[in-house]
């Protein structure tokens, strides 16, 4: 708390509280012109210059919506749930950096809110958590069975996915040697291109991204929201602004997600020759919101690509898939480290992993005996 | 009769080898698809600047014709208005001011929001006196604007002769039919 200063941070959190629902108003318009141009046809077009003014359009419907409370619904929990769900997805963010970072310890305005806090992985796990809480009172308040149903298999579908979104940073975790995000960038910038953890951990990487799309509610996990099999889930009986906190809260956790990813696995504002340890700070913050961007537009290719899970193999895949693997790659993350071996060691061990889960996936499974 | 044994063809599941089993090259492969079709080319038509392309016989707005002089083609034979399923037509008929024909509508109105636009009507007439045109873009304020009649029904025949977009049964040449002279 050497340095922590009330007006930078108080300027810090009003700027990135209009940077961060600008760009999920944004969002909206760059899925739906990606879903569009994936589905061999041009998005919205009509309102702006290349439909660019199209999030001002939906902002502006949401604000103006009736909002309709329906009668029998469980008002104060009905009301709740949409702004935990903001409220959980800006808070996991106060602790994520967004732009160039200094080596932690020195001065200097480092771009992230709350700069220094050294549990700063521990911190976003337990903030995105929260989001299951909206999702259930969402679900429950809404009286209706629909919304009941998909809530139910959002809370499931979010807490098993939690277990391996956790263990799969642990590999990182213990490469570096500390929870502080500010650290783990740094680790990898001052190592040079081949010191991002993505070469020692493709795995983790792996299963990370798997677990963030479940957690994000994102396809191929969103059975929740489906709307062919739930007519909207736990979304069915909000409109307007409630309706608009949820998708705001849904994008910023994607925002989130995918800032994570670069930080833990790609070397953050790290770019080699481009942004090296001195560079300028607008060139890192550039990178940084680049390389963001990059998987934002993966988020959304998947979506069209991957049939969406059935829910058994949604929980199948997250309890005797997922978890297994994590729990391997810690271990070989801990043999590695212990006997002094050379970190690369663990790229060969990580494929071998995943084609060894392939291979016993094949194996075919034991029949039960005649009852 | 039973099928035959050769006639049947068994299809198998393939086995899911060890690349089936890992999804990853698969996804690959999808998001192969998924990126070629991003930066394909795109179907949509943009409605008011493009035109669609309506095929020959495209059914749409009703015209009654009118002959070399100028007359109403109709004679009042009462075939469209009985062969219509949707019973939108509705004529009254009255003796001819002119000394070749016997019969000729003195009102006809056609409710176009009852008309299913199935063509029966065109198909009924001995006189080649209705058609249907290409004209899809029907708007009205209220509903007694929709219902047209004759006089509306001459001048879609006026307007769509000078656009030149007659329908194609007019386009064909010369129409038979009981107001042409006996041939």
């Amino acid at each position: 708390m050497s340095d922590f200063n009330l007006w930078y941070t108080l300027i810090t959190i009003a700027v990135i509280f209009g940077v961060l629902q600008g760009t999920c108003a944004m969002l909206i318009y760059v899925e739906r012109k990606i879903a569009a141009y994936v589905q061999d046809r041009i998005g919205p077009n009509r309102v702006g210059p290349y439909g660019l003014l199209q999030s001002v359009a939906d902002g502006l419907k949401f604000l103006i919506k009736e909002e309709i409370v329906p009668a029998r619904v469980d008002k104060p929990l009905f009301i709740l749930a949409p702004c935990i769900a903001i409220f959980a997805a800006m808070l996991a963010f106060a602790v994520v950096p967004f732009g160039p970072t200094n080596k932690p310890g020195e001065a200097g305005y480092q771009f992230v809110i709350a700069s220094g806090v050294d549990i700063g992985l521990v911190f976003i796990f337990a903030a995105t958590s929260l989001t299951v809480y909206s999702i259930i009172l969402g679900g429950w308040a809404a009286n209706n069975k629909y919304s009941f149903i998909g809530g139910l298999r959002s809370s499931a579908q979010l807490v098993s996915y939690e277990i391996p979104m956790g263990m799969s940073v642990l590999g990182v975790v213990l490469l570096t040697r500390s929870l502080n995000l500010e650290k783990i960038i740094w680790q990898q910038a001052e190592g040079g291109l081949f010191a991002w953890n993505i070469f020692f951990q493709p795995l983790g990487f792996l299963i990370f991204m798997i677990s963030a799309f479940a957690e994000c509610n994102r396809l191929p996990f969103d059975l929740p929201e489906a709307e062919q099999e739930l007519v909207g889930g736990y979304h069915t009986e909000y409109n307007a602004m409630k309706l608009a906190l949820f998708f705001l809260g849904e994008y910023t956790h994607m925002i989130t997600t995918s800032f994570l990813m670069v930080i833990l696995y790609f070397g953050g504002w790290h770019l080699p020759f481009l942004a090296e340890v001195d560079g300028f700070w607008l060139l890192k913050l550039l990178i940084f919101a680049g390389k963001m961007s990059l998987f934002i537009l993966f988020f959304m290719l998947v979506r069209w690509t991957i049939p969406r899970f059935r829910f058994d193999q949604l929980m199948a895949l997250a309890w005797k898939v997922l978890i297994p693997l994590t729990l391997a790659n810690l271990v070989c993350v801990m043999v590695v480290l212990e006997y002094r071996l050379s970190p690369w060691l663990l790229l060969p061990i990580s494929l071998a992993l995943l084609v060894g889960v392939g291979w016993i996936a094949l194996v075919p499974a034991p029949r039960k005996a005649a009852a | 009769m039973p099928i035959q044994e050769q006639d049947v063809k068994w299809v198998v599941e393939p086995k899911m080898g060890l690349v089936e089993s890992l999804y990853l090259p698969a996804i690959f492969q999808g998001l192969k698809t998924t990126v070629k079709h991003m930066f394909g080319p795109k179907m949509t038509q943009q409605y008011p600047e493009e035109r669609p392309r309506l095929p020959a016989n495209y059914r749409g707005v009703h015209r009654l014709n009118r002959d070399e002089q100028g007359r109403v083609k109709c004679v009042a034979c009462y075939m469209c208005s009985t062969a219509c399923p949707a019973r939108c037509i509705d004529i009254v008929a009255a003796p001819s001011p002119w000394a070749d024909r016997e019969k000729y509508p003195e009102t006809f109105v056609i409710d176009e929001l009852r008309c299913i636009y199935c063509g029966m009507c065109e198909q009924a007439c001995p006189c080649d006196a209705i058609e249907l045109t290409s004209l899809f873009e029907l708007t009205g304020l209220s509903r007694e604007e929709m219902m047209f009649d004759k006089e509306k029904l001459l001048s879609v025949f006026d307007q769509t002769v000078a656009a030149g977009t007659d329908p194609i049964r007019t386009r064909a040449g010369k129409l038979s039919g009981c107001s042409e002279p006996n041939v």
